[in-house]
C-alpha cells in the first residue's frame, strides 16, 4: 500500500526504482566523517536524520516570519499561523483522520501518552480497573500508564508476548474480555521491530467495547498510517522519528472521543475567557495546546510530511524491505550472532546479541568506525526480561542506508567477535 | 583516532573471560550492588573488612567488559589493602580513567594502567569506576550504588 492509497491526491508518485544515491544526497549529515571514516547511521530508530527540505523550513520560519501564533494582528503573526496551521492539514491527510481537530500537536510520543493517560483514562479508571499493555512496550507507553494505576489503586493488564516477538493474540482476547479501560500497544516494536496487526487487534477491542491507542513512533518512519481504516481511536508519533525536527509530536483522537479529554495543561491559548472565579475553554484542537507551541517544530513536520509526500512509497517500502532482509541474512552468517526478534512482519529494526560480547562494547567498537548503532535495553526492559538478556546490540535502517553499510556492518562486527573470542 | 587495543587492552580481555575473586564469599561484613542504568552493568561486591583493612574481597556481575575487568583486577589489587591505601588508589585511578595528570600518578597504579585507553571513551569511564564507587558504597553500608 502507498501512502496515496491512504488519502492522498494520486498522480504524485514517482515511477522506477528507489534511487537511494539521489535520496541520500538530501542529508547533509550523510556527508560528515566519524573518527576519520564515512558515517554509517543504524541508529534512526532512536531519531532519524533530517532532509535538507526540513532544515531550510526551519531557517525559513525564523528568518522570514517568526511570530507568535494565534494572537496578532500583524501580517509575520498570520504568516507563522498559517504556516502553523497548514501542517495540521498536512498531518491529518498524512495519516488520513477526517478532520484537522483531530490533530493535536504536543511535545512528543511521550507527551502524547501522558495527555491521553491524564486527561482521559484516569478519569474513567475505578479501583480494580486494568489498562492493557503489551509485553514489547517502550518506557513512555508503561510509566504513564503505571503512574496514573498507582494513583486510582487500578492495574496494568500485560499481553505476553511470543517467542518470535510477537504479540499472543489469544492472550491478548482473554485480557480484552475483563473490559480493561484502554488497550495501548506499539504499532512497530522499537526493540524488535514487529509490525503488530494494529487493525486486526483493533477490531478484536472495539469487539470487546474496549479503546484502543496506538503508539505510532516506530510506525510512522515505515509504513503508511490511515487511522480511520485501522480504526483506532488514538494514534501518537514524534516528528524525529520521521525526518522532522525534535521537541514536536502528534496525538490523533476520533473526535467523538477526543472531545471527552479534559484540559491537560492550563495557559495561553486554551481559554476562552479567565477569570479569577472561572474560565471557560477553547474548541479543540486548541483546548488541548496551551501555552506557545513549538511553532518552528511543527512548521519542520509540515516539510518532512511534505519530504515523505513526494517520494514514491511502495518503491520506498519495498527498498526498506530488502535492506532489512539483506542485513538479517548477512548479520545471521555471522559466528556468535543471534538476532532477537523473528516476527513474521519486521520493519526497521535489528536486535542483537553476540557470544561473550556484552552489546556496549560492540557499540564502543563499531563507533570507532564511524557506525552508530544502539546498545542497551532500548527502554524496554520489560522485552529485555522477556528474552532473559540484559541488553542488545541494535541496528535500526531507514531509506537513507545502503547494502554497503550494512556489509560495513557486519566487516566491523566479525572484528568484534575476533577480539573476544 | 584512538586505537581499539588501547582500550580492549589483553588484560582487560583476559580479566573479562576469567574474572578472578569472582563468586559471593563464604564470610563477609560488608556487600553493596552497583549498576549503570545507561548499559545494565551489574555488580556485587563481598567484602571481608577487619582492623581497616581489606582482608576478602569477591564479586558477582555481568556486563561490559570494562566493567567487569575492573572489578576483577580491583579485587585482585585490594585484597590485603587497608582503607586509606584504598581511598588513595581510587583517587589515583580516577585521575588515570578521566585522563587527568596521569603522569604523576602512573607508578603507583601498577596494573590498574592497562585501563589508560579509557579516558579517551569518555562514555567508558562509568564502566571502569563502577566496581569502585560500589566498593566506597560498601563501605557506607549502602545497599546500593549507581554511576547514573
Amino acid at each position: 500500500m502507498t501512502r496515496s492509497q491512504t488519502g492522498f491526491p494520486k498522480g504524485q508518485e514517482k515511477s522506477g526504482l528507489f534511487n537511494v544515491e539521489k535520496i541520500r544526497a538530501d542529508f547533509p549529515i550523510l556527508n560528515r566523517k566519524v573518527q576519520g571514516n564515512s558515517l554509517v547511521y543504524l541508529d534512526s530508530a532512536a531519531t532519524s536524520q533530517k532532509p535538507i527540505q526540513v532544515i531550510q523550513a526551519l531557517q525559513d520560519y525564523y528568518q522570514t516570519c517568526n511570530a507568535n501564533v494565534h494572537r496578532g494582528v500583524h501580517t509575520l503573526s498570520q504568516e507563522a499561523t498559517n504556516l502553523y496551521e497548514a501542517s495540521r492539514e498536512k498531518t491529518q491527510a498524512f495519516i488520513n483522520a477526517e478532520r484537522s481537530e483531530e490533530i493535536i500537536f504536543v511535545r512528543s510520543t511521550t507527551e502524547a501518552l501522558n495527555l491521553l493517560a491524564h486527561s482521559y483514562v484516569m478519569e474513567l479508571l475505578e479501583p480494580g480497573d486494568e489498562i492493557a499493555v503489551s509485553e514489547m512496550e517502550h518506557h513512555s507507553n508503561i510509566v504513564p500508564w503505571q503512574l496514573i494505576c498507582q494513583k486510582r489503586s487500578a492495574r496494568l493488564a500485560v499481553v505476553p508476548i511470543t517467542d518470535t516477538g510477537e504479540i499472543d493474540l489469544q492472550e491478548l482476547d482473554q485480557i480484552l474480555k475483563r473490559q480493561p479501560k484502554i488497550l495501548t500497544l506499539a504499532h512497530v516494536s522499537n526493540a524488535l521491530g514487529t509490525v503488530n496487526p494494529v487493525k486486526e487487534i483493533v477490531k478484536m477491542a472495539h469487539a470487546r467495547g474496549v479503546k484502543v491507542c496506538i503508539d505510532g513512533a516506530q510506525g510512522i518512519p515505515h509504513l503508511p498510517v490511515d487511522v480511520q481504516d485501522m480504526g483506532c481511536d488514538f494514534y501518537c508519533f514524534s516528528g524525529h522519528k520521521a525526518f522532522g525536527p525534535t521537541g514536536v509530536g502528534i496525538l490523533y483522537g476520533r473526535l467523538e472521543v477526543l472531545e471527552k479529554l479534559s484540559p491537560y495543561q492550563g495557559g495561553g491559548e486554551m481559554i476562552l475567557s479567565v477569570t479569577f472565579e472561572k474560565s471557560t475553554y477553547n474548541e479543540l484542537p486548541f483546548r488541548l495546546e496551551a501555552g506557545t507551541p513549538n511553532i518552528a517544530g511543527v512548521i519542520g513536520l509540515g516539510a518532512s510530511v511534505d519530504y515523505l509526500n513526494q517520494l514514491d512509497f511502495s518503491a520506498l517500502a519495498a527498498y526498506e524491505d530488502t535492506l532489512l532482509e539483506y542485513a538479517t541474512v548477512q548479520l545471521l552468517g555471522i559466528e556468535g550472532l543471534r538476532v532477537i526478534g523473528n516476527a513474521s512482519s519486521k520493519v526497521g529494526v535489528l536486535s542483537f546479541v553476540m557470544d561473550n560480547v556484552h552489546p556496549h562494547d560492540i557499540g564502543t567498537i563499531l563507533d570507532q568506525k564511524g557506525i552508530a548503532i544502539r546498545t542497551g535495553h532500548h527502554c524496554a526492559q520489560p522485552v529485555m526480561d522477556r528474552f532473559k538478556i540484559p541488553a542488545t546490540a541494535r541496528a535500526s535502517i531507514a531509506f537513507y542506508n545502503t547494502k554497503e553499510e550494512i556489509d560495513k556492518l557486519c566487516e566491523a562486527l566479525q572484528e568484534v567477535y575476533r577480539i573476544f573470542n | 583516532m584512538p586505537d581499539l587495543t588501547e582500550l580492549y587492552q589483553e588484560v582487560i580481555l583476559d580479566h573479562n573471560r576469567s574474572p578472578r575473586n569472582f563468586g559471593k564469599l563464604n564470610f563477609f561484613n560488608h556487600k553493596s550492588l552497583g549498576h549503570n542504568p545507561l548499559c545494565g552493568d551489574k555488580i556485587k561486591l563481598y567484602l571481608q573488612i577487619e582492623a581497616a583493612k581489606i582482608v576478602d574481597i569477591g564479586f558477582q556481575g555481568a556486563g561490559c567488559a570494562i566493567s567487569q575487568a575492573s572489578a576483577s583486577i580491583m579485587t585482585e589489587i585490594l585484597k590485603g589493602m587497608s582503607l586509606k591505601e584504598f581511598e588513595t588508589l581510587f583517587g589515583h585511578f580516577h585521575s588515570l580513567v578521566t585522563g587527568q595528570s596521569v603522569e604523576i600518578v602512573q607508578e603507583d597504579l601498577g596494573k590498574l594502567v592497562v585501563f589508560s585507553g579509557v579516558s579517551k571513551y569518555p562514555l567508558r569511564v562509568k564502566c571502569a569506576t563502577l566496581p569502585w564507587h560500589t566498593l566506597k558504597a560498601a563501605l557506607k553500608q549502602d545497599k546500593e550504588t549507581t554511576t547514573e
